[in-house]
């Protein structure tokens, strides 16, 4: 770990943040897509498969 | 002979789109995972502290990635929005909505990560400086922008009028971009990043801060490809349910 001197704080954080909102993001990104193709297979199943899909 | 149709458009077609994105997918998120990871780690424990803004100077590789990708990101949400409105395009269309969560994060990383930085730097978290009043306006686009698509059930309407929206908002974009040209020098300083030697950040600090710039645009690449596939998706189930009289 580096020496951040008197700003660790402000580094620290700015990191924390930044990872956890990207880490947040791609977390709800991989979770919409599996909720997407699960309704989708699912309503595939019931209904048979479409040109479009 | 047959001349070969080399056309962009074939790939506004869902199911050439689906095809093409999902072999493309897990090459681009490896290669993002990658490039961010050497960057980040480069810049955070392997570069020195500046002599003026010590240890803070390391806050670069986040703060100016994500800003460059907020610009971009709805930059790229007008030119998507321009084509759904003149060609009818609907991936197009769900290509902006896509992008939009993704570019308000990235304008919240630069807000906070710059408020942190400013803090120790200019004694101040905040100020109505050009940039920074412009960045939180490109915010409140970005947000209205995703309330708007959620708050039409009717995804050919929402499309039209997320897409003038869009287009309005990206004067916005362009104000963020050069908003230190346009008016006086603020209390942000002018871009980090140039041709001119003499303007450009210390090589030593350049080089893991381009890597960083290529993770977020990556990253961005990614997460987009994969939420388009989830729009398209949410679109056929749609109209499966709309077809069998299940209602939307």
């Amino acid at each position: 770990m580096p020496d951040l001197g008197p700003y660790s704080a402000y580094v620290l954080g700015s990191y924390a943040a930044a990872l956890g909102l990207l880490a947040a993001l791609v977390i709800a990104s991989l979770r919409a897509s599996a909720r997407a193709r699960a309704e989708l297979e699912r309503l595939e199943a019931r209904h048979g498969r479409r040109r479009a899909s | 002979m047959v001349a070969r149709d080399v056309s962009i458009w074939k790939f506004a077609n869902p199911a050439r789109f689906m095809r093409l994105s999902g072999a493309l997918l897990p090459w681009v998120s490896a290669a993002a995972a990658v490039t961010l990871t050497l960057g980040l780690v480069w810049g955070f424990f392997f570069t020195p502290d500046d002599y003026q803004q010590g240890s803070t100077v390391k806050i670069i590789y986040i703060h100016v990635p994500a800003a460059t990708m907020a610009i971009n990101v709805y930059a790229m949400m007008g030119v998507m929005s321009l084509i759904w409105l003149i060609r009818r395009h609907h991936v197009s269309a769900l290509a902006a909505k896509a992008a939009a969560p993704v570019g308000a994060a990235m304008v919240l990383i630069a807000l906070v990560t710059g408020a942190l930085w400013g803090q120790p730097m200019w004694g101040t978290a905040w100020a109505w400086d050009p940039r920074l009043t412009s960045f939180l306006i490109l915010f409140f686009f970005y947000v209205g922008y995703i309330a708007l698509w959620a708050a039409i059930d009717d995804p050919d309407s929402a499309a039209d009028l997320t897409s003038v929206l869009c287009l309005v908002g990206s004067v916005f974009a362009v104000v963020s971009r050069y908003a230190v040209y346009f008016w006086s020098q603020g209390l942000h300083q002018g871009s980090s990043l140039s041709l001119d030697k003499e303007t450009n950040v210390a090589d030593v600090f350049w080089r893991p801060l381009v890597i960083c710039l290529a993770g977020f645009f990556l990253l961005f690449l990614a997460l987009l490809l994969l939420r388009v596939r989830t729009e398209i998706r949410l679109r056929r189930a749609r109209a499966i349910r709309l077809a069998a009289g299940e209602g939307a």
